[in-house]
């Protein structure tokens, strides 16, 4: 249970209080912990007689009594009954609850504060007048920034150590005001207090008469609760498509959590990157009054009326409204990872549910959080540094500007097994297959589909559909490893086919292959994989015909089937798949690549038998 | 918003990403309210269905009505039911006289690191509501667990997606950063992640569901008109009961909200050693 008011008519309330997660950040030693036990002491949170014994038993040992004390007896108590502890503290003004998260009391790891802060709508921002602005206060307010809390109250604390005096607090105001700027961030104030003596804590302080504004309890009662985002453009990132098939339920369900906006039976929806286009058949719900329609932050389910494809990853929006869609975005990066982020290195990017693959395509600059002028002349992200980067990405994702839309606006980026590192985006950066996308998305949005769904055919083959594309130099021999791997795809019964470029040439290109405007050629070849692959075919090519820069295009058009880009020999793309050496064992390079289709979950599993 | 929805969708969402992510996933089930909560937001998730196998951990000493609600909800909700056993010991006679906390170690802490690695046989519910070993058990690489972090101190620490190591092992020290609604949801071979949906709940918050939602729960929670009921369950040796006339969550709530006695105060074993549930939380205790 929470933590015991003094308060017993609040207890016996039982309509529902509002909540407010804040977190409270600063420079070690300004006081965090103990501003937490003076909140907790000063907002009448503790169970009764608590402060007294604590006191009591420093008096016992001889020991200067401290608020952050209460912190550490809490902890230990909690298992005979009061449940506050220095993780997760609870405490409650006559507004509402408050929780504090991730308060101070443990190592100072960065990226514990970063968890803590991520799930704050709220901080108080703590910095030592006597000390002044250190790195961490600098770095903790870029931080908040970045992670896109709006609502902060600076605290200069310790203001008994400098005889309360209005000039310390106003420099330090200034300089720290001028450093947010830089950040982005506008604090909603400044107070200044005195977390140990109890000075505009809970009471106005009588040292210091020239402050007017709030106290820290005043000003945390004045954060706001966030908009509801209800009122803007829809956003549901797909989280996954149910079908159950059990116990008669043959429902097709889109499942997401809707970022903005609202969603309703009978809209015209799009998802994106892929550009198919549905309507909403009717929202789902489990023991709730049935519903026509959804918004902003609840989890939704959805049927469709058309059975079209979609998956994990694309964002689902009215027409007009729909995300942006690019494999290269600008965004502001920091880096937790244990080692650097660099250049040249495949990393995983997590953006709402899309999970791909991204590199730096260039670095612009490399920032020390706790400075921001100094820009550090360094060609990797070290840890706990910040950077300016423009990404790329294997395939086009759908996102959002951050200041647009926060939640499909910022990502992590996965190294190893671990979450590394945090960004948010600041402008889309044309890749050079806009207008093949913008051609694929007004394809698929009127694309007629039969009533055999790619899922049905998935089920059937035991895989999905693949354009497996071979590359590397002249006589590294990847021809016959296409025609090898077609070949053991068809023996184990899959649905395959080797489709030449050449072979589109002869045909469907006979009209303008002697003038070979080779973007047209590049787009029929990619115009007729897609039908194949359509149709769920495990597509084999190699790409003697086109250069390396048409995969690109090939990709955008024939998403969201993927491409499997298989290099034999030196010099692979950063893209690469999967890198083979040249004009060895043929039968190895095929097993190779079968087995990296089922690591992908593109081959899942035998075909159904007939 | 109303927090209570705000909790069940954090929950969903939560439910929805660990079903995404780990092909051999598992649910803990210990028929108490917290697990059972889970269990009704799982179905909430899945829109009436739970799409994995829900684990079990029978000691033999708990409290027999359990046992027999259990396996009567595994039936009318259609669930896969997984149940695990340190049979070695309850062979060798081990129970709470030879001190509680080497009896939870065995009965649960190992029972449950070997239930869920595969190592020791496990029972599965068929069609006709008997159970029968599994035959090839693989080890579950996600474990929803129903912690929440107002349980006890240790429990605050978590995070939402909490990685163990090959021991079951936990480094609070040294998590991964959580990052919005990003989670761990890639872990070395070897290793295995505990998820928390209901990790941002409270007991007032879970009765408040059970009310709002007006779920089944094991009724034992409840006075049935001798005056006492249980708040926690566990074994039937080391859980006592509390003087109460609480009928119903709403008496439940309001009871809540002027006790000043811990919720697992009734729990024999967190008595015996006040950094128990640290240690066996370590070691892999839920
Ligand atoms: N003089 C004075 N000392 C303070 C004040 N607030 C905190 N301190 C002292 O500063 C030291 C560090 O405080 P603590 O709360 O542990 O800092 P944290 O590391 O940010 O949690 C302790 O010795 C406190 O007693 C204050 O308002 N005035």
């Amino acid at each position: 249970m929470t933590s015991v008011a003094a308060d017993t008519q609040n207890r016996l309330q039982l309509a529902p209080r509002e909540q407010m997660n804040i977190v409270i950040v600063g420079h070690v030693d300004h006081g965090k912990s103990t501003l937490v036990g003076r909140l907790l002491a000063d907002s009448g949170s503790l169970p009764d007689g608590k402060l007294e014994a604590v006191q009591a038993l420093c008096k016992r040992q001889g020991k200067l009594f401290e608020y952050a004390f209460l912190l550490d007896a809490l902890e230990a108590e909690r298992d005979q009954g009061i449940t506050i502890d220095s993780a997760r503290c609870f405490f409650k003004t006559d507004e509402r609850d408050y929780i504090i998260i991730d308060a101070p009391g443990h190592i100072e790891f960065l990226k514990n504060m970063i968890s803590g802060a991520a799930r704050a709508e709220a901080a108080i921002l703590l910095i030592d007048a006597n000390e002044g602005v250190r790195e961490n206060s600098r770095r903790h307010g870029y931080v908040l920034s970045m992670l896109g809390i709006r609502q902060v109250t600076v605290a200069v604390n310790k203001m008994d150590l400098v005889d309360y005096d209005q000039a310390v607090f106003d420099r330090i105001e200034e300089e720290y005001r001028a450093f947010l700027a830089g950040c982005g961030l506008v604090p909603q104030r400044f107070v200044p207090i005195s977390a140990r003596q109890g000075d505009n804590i809970a009471e106005p302080s009588a040292h210091m008469r020239w402050y007017k504004g709030p106290t820290i309890l005043e000003s945390v009662d004045l954060f706001k609760k966030a908009p509801p985002r209800e009122d803007k453009a829809l956003r549901v990132p797909v989280q996954d498509v149910y079908k159950f098939n059990t116990r008669g339920d043959d429902r097709r369900i889109v499942a997401g959590r809707i970022e903005s906006g609202r969603i309703k039976v009978g809209d015209r929806v799009v998802f994106s990157p892929s550009g198919k286009g549905s309507t909403v058949a009717s929202v789902e719900v489990f023991n709730a009054p049935a519903t026509e329609s959804m918004q902003a932050p609840h989890c939704v389910g959805f049927t469709l009326t058309e059975q079209i494809f979609v998956e994990r990853g694309e964002i689902a929006s009215h027409v007009d409204s729909a995300p942006r869609v690019s494999t290269r975005f600008r965004a502001n990066l920091f880096w937790l990872g244990r080692k650097p982020m660099q250049k040249g290195k495949s990393y995983k990017l997590k953006l709402t549910t899309k999970e791909v693959g991204v590199h730096i395509h260039e670095l612009l600059n490399v920032i020390d959080a706790s400075e921001l002028d100094s820009s550090l002349d360094k060609d990797e992200v070290g840890r706990h540094d910040v950077a300016d980067v423009i990404l790329e990405t294997r395939r086009p994702v759908a996102f959002d500007l951050t200041h647009e839309f926060e939640a499909t606006g910022r990502f992590v980026i996965v190294d190893d097994y671990d979450v590394a590192g945090g960004g948010i985006i600041r402008e889309v950066v044309s890749d050079s297959f806009e207008g093949a996308r913008a051609d694929a998305r007004r394809r698929d949005f009127e694309w007629v589909g039969g009533d055999v769904s790619r899922d049905d055919r998935a089920a059937r083959f035991g895989h999905r559909a693949a354009l497996v594309l071979l590359t590397g130099g002249a006589g590294v021999g990847k021809a016959l490893i296409a025609r090898k791997l077609e070949r053991a795809l068809f023996d184990a019964g899959r649905v395959a086919y080797l489709l030449d470029g050449r072979n589109v040439l002869l045909g469907l290109d006979q009209d303008i292959a002697t003038t070979m405007d080779s973007g047209e050629l590049v787009r029929r070849y990619a115009e007729v994989a897609h039908l194949f692959l359509d149709a769920g075919h495990l597509v084999v090519s190699t790409t003697n015909t086109f250069a390396l820069a048409d995969h690109g295009t090939i990709s955008t058009l024939v998403a969201p089937a993927p491409v499997v880009l298989v290099h034999i020999g030196d010099d692979p793309p950063h893209n690469a798949d999967l890198v083979l050496p040249a004009q060895t064992d043929p039968e190895g390079c095929v097993t190779a690549i079968r087995a990296m289709l089922r690591e992908q979950n593109l081959v899942v599993r035998p075909p159904e038998p007939r | 918003m109303d927090h209570l929805q705000q909790l069940e969708d954090q929950s969903v969402y939560i439910l929805r990403e660990a079903y995404k992510h780990f092909k051999s996933l598992c649910m803990l089930w210990s028929i108490g309210k917290d697990s059972t909560v889970l269990l009704w937001l799982a179905r909430k998730a899945f829109f009436g269905h739970v799409p994995f196998p829900l684990v079990h951990i029978d000691t033999s000493y708990k409290i027999p009505e359990m046992i027999a609600y259990r396996d009567r909800l595994a039936r009318e909700w259609s669930l896969r039911m997984v149940v695990g056993q340190n049979r070695e010991a309850l062979a060798d006679g081990m129970n709470h006289t030879r001190g509680r906390l080497a009896c939870c170690k065995a009965l649960k802490t190992d029972a449950l690191r070997h239930t869920l690695d595969g190592t020791w046989p496990r029972m599965v519910m068929n069609a006709r509501g008997q159970y029968e070993p599994e035959d090839n058990p693989e080890p579950y690489t996600g474990v929803i667990v129903g912690a929440r972090a107002d349980e006890e101190g240790s429990r605050s620490k978590e995070r939402y997606f909490s990685p163990r190591d090959h021991n079951s092992d936990w480094d609070v020290a040294d998590q991964p950063p959580e990052l919005w609604s990003q989670f761990k949801t890639d872990f070395a071979p070897g290793t295995h992640v505990r998820i928390h949906p209901l990790l941002d709940w409270t007991e007032i918050n879970i009765w408040e569901y059970i009310e709002r939602e007006n779920m089944p729960i094991i009724d034992l929670y409840f006075d049935r008109g001798e005056g006492i009921r249980y708040r926690s369950l566990g074994c039937g040796p080391c859980t006592g009961n509390i003087r109460s006339t609480a009928r119903t969550p709403t008496e439940i709530i309001t009871e809540l909200r002027v006790t000043t006695i811990a919720e697992r105060a009734g729990r024999a074993q967190d008595q015996e050693d006040p950094h128990a549930m640290e240690k066996l939380r370590r070691e892999g205790y839920m």
